[in-house]
């Protein structure tokens, strides 16, 4: 092409007291650059009185190249000195005059406004509790729309909820069984090497039913569901408040908490024992194989010894964890997925949020457990 | 005068669904031209296959004298620095303010002093009719004309030869939509450029464009310009512009 052809080029000459500079070839966008810096420093440099920019020959010429060289000008005029732009070509003097003419009286340069250290601190303290505040309304609102769904059998939406444990509960299983049986064998066979020291083998099976029933096969299923549906909670509402379905939603009376809020947090809840259940089985399972192959404790002396050494209580307590970090995984992904504002990147911010914090949130929840049922006596 | 723009014999299918059967056009340098037809006629697939977006099947688009179905990355890549396009919704980077948007290709593609890129961001700012505030603003607080006018300056900012506009019009209310077009006038006038635009509004298509093509069932029914597509027989051209000839 005739624009990537022969950059331009600047020659300078000197006579008197009059600098003439010349400029032909390619005078555009792509090949400014060096014309520029070249035009700058003499700018800097220069102490004559007047200047010449004559342009002859040029093979291209566009408003980026007009607005240099306006810039140039005012840049030595600024300084005394007179500057006179030649050109040669007519349409490309045409181009300049019009460049000059409808070119902004202002520039507006965004400058990056310095904040001071103090600042930042109150900016970042008044956004979180600006956060604060809006958890609490949507913990607020969602507990108004709890109330009021369960009031009546027909406000319930059967279907969504339906639709909502096949998707985020039963397409979760395989992930998750792998998961616990992994953590199991793990477990396992790390405790298998010491407990062998000791020669006391058998003890295996009441450390992994307690360990996995009670804290591990809880915190495993919580953490994946996190990972995988609470994201998910954030990035699909996050989309939708970004496209204006929500607000559709809003205007053909379609309440989003009964929609899309509820029947989320409800089939999680719904679902999450059940997801605990099949953790606990199969970390289990795990850890019965690797029992009957490092310890030689066959898996029928594993589920005798099982039954005997392991109190149901650890299963029930386990079990009943689920539905509390059910509701704070749904809860937390959605809030974020509320919190997303007009641009696309805050949809990543949010979404990565939701499962930070919704993993946060949820071993919290578990150490807070673990101190009340250990000083109730269970 | 070799033609900017050369479409020979172009068929485009998506999956079972044939949508262009050989169409032929030629767009001249310094033209406005446009792309007509009911919805769905193919009209913005055109468009997109022209600006590398889309694939077509069998046929040749030529852009500037390079071939797109043998074009490799280097050309391709400056190619793409001599058009500008604008899309329907404008779609503008949400994550950047007006400011960023026009002069994030000079700041990937040159090595102009700030001084300079803030003279050519006010410059296609104030041609394209926005005012210099409106550039510290991000796209989710501008109207949707400002969202079209602001992602025109994003489409000029290079100085381009060829623009691409999807329905520029659309969208806008009737004053800023005649604007625009007596914008897109003076910048053909202005600039040197050529221009293709896909539209439905019969006063811009009245006013700006020099030639057209209708698209109607997967072919090219009408080329030429305005007069001469008003010869030609359609029952598209015939509803299409039975209003303006009563």
């Amino acid at each position: 092409m005739s624009v990537l052809s022969s950059p331009a080029s600047l020659q300078i000459s000197l006579q008197d007291d009059c600098t003439t500079c010349h400029i032909q070839g390619a005078f555009s966008l792509h090949q400014l650059s060096t014309i520029e810096s070249q035009l700058r420093a003499l700018l800097s440099s220069s102490n004559t009185h007047s200047i010449t920019v004559s342009l002859t020959e040029l093979t291209a010429f566009d408003t980026a190249a007009a607005l240099l060289l306006i810039q140039i000008q005012e840049g030595f005029e600024s300084r005394d000195i007179v500057c006179q732009i030649d050109i040669e070509q007519e349409q490309y003097s045409g181009l300049f005059a019009q460049v000059l003419q409808s070119r902004s009286k202002e520039t507006l340069r965004p400058t990056a406004q310095k904040k001071s250290f103090l600042e930042c601190i109150g900016r970042n303290v008044a956004s979180k509790a600006d956060q604060i505040n809006s958890f609490f309304a949507f913990s607020g609102e969602l507990s108004f729309a709890l109330l009021s769904y369960i009031q009546n059998v027909k406000n319930i939406r059967f279907k969504e909820i339906l639709f909502e444990m096949n998707e985020s509960a039963i397409k979760a299983l395989g992930i998750i069984a792998l998961t616990t049986f992994l953590i199991g064998i793990v477990i396992a066979y790390q405790s298998s090497v010491q407990l062998k020291v000791y020669g006391a083998n058998i003890f295996i099976v009441d450390m992994l039913g307690i360990s996995i029933l009670r804290e591990l096969a809880p915190l495993i299923t919580a953490i994946v569901v996190a990972g995988r549906s609470g994201s998910a909670y954030a990035a699909q509402i996050g989309v939708m408040k970004l496209t204006e379905e929500l607000d559709a939603m809003r205007t053909m009376g379609f309440d989003p908490y009964r929609f899309l809020v509820l029947p989320r947090i409800i089939a999680l809840m719904i679902m999450m024992p059940i997801l605990i259940f099949f953790a606990d089985i199969m970390g289990v399972l795990g850890g019965i194989v690797v029992a009957s192959i490092e310890l030689d404790i066959t898996p029928s002396m594993f589920i005798e010894r099982f039954s005997s050494a392991v109190d149901i209580k650890h299963f029930y307590i386990g079990l009943f964890k689920g539905p509390f970090f059910a509701f704070l995984i749904g809860a937390i992904g959605i809030y974020r997925g509320l919190m997303v504002k007009n641009d696309t990147q805050s949809i990543g911010i949010n979404t990565t949020k939701s499962v930070v914090e919704a993993i946060f949130a949820v071993i919290m929840c578990d150490a807070l457990f673990s101190i009340i049922f250990t000083n109730l006596g269970y | 005068m070799k033609p900017i723009i050369n479409v020979k014999d172009l068929y485009t299918s998506f999956e079972e669904n044939q949508v262009h059967q050989g169409l032929n056009l030629h767009i001249n340098k310094g033209e406005i031209y446009g792309l007509l037809g009911p919805s769905g006629c193919g009209k913005s697939t055109l468009m997109r296959e022209m600006v590398m977006l889309e694939q077509y099947d069998s046929g040749s688009i030529d852009i500037l004298e390079y071939n797109l179905a043998r074009i490799n990355a280097k050309e391709a890549l400056a190619l793409r620095k001599e058009w500008g396009v604008l899309f329907q919704s404008g779609a503008l980077y949400s994550s950047l303010n007006v400011f960023q948007n026009i002069s994030v290709v000079l700041e990937e593609y040159t090595n102009l002093s700030p001084m300079l890129i803030a003279e050519i961001v006010a410059y296609k700012i104030n041609i394209v009719g926005l005012k210099q505030e409106d550039a510290l603003l991000y796209p989710s607080q501008l109207s949707g004309g400002m969202k079209k006018k602001a992602a025109l300056a994003r489409a000029l900012v290079m100085d381009p030869k060829l623009l691409f506009l999807d329905e520029p019009t659309s969208g806008l209310d009737p004053i800023s939509a005649r604007d625009f077009d007596q914008l897109i006038l003076s910048l053909r006038d202005m600039l040197g450029l050529s221009i293709v635009m896909v539209s439905h509004d019969l006063r811009s298509i009245y006013d700006t464009l020099d030639r057209m093509a209708i698209i109607d069932n997967k072919k090219i029914v009408a080329q030429g310009s305005l007069s001469q597509v008003k010869e030609s027989s359609s029952p598209f051209i015939e509803t299409f512009f039975k209003g303006e000839n009563e």
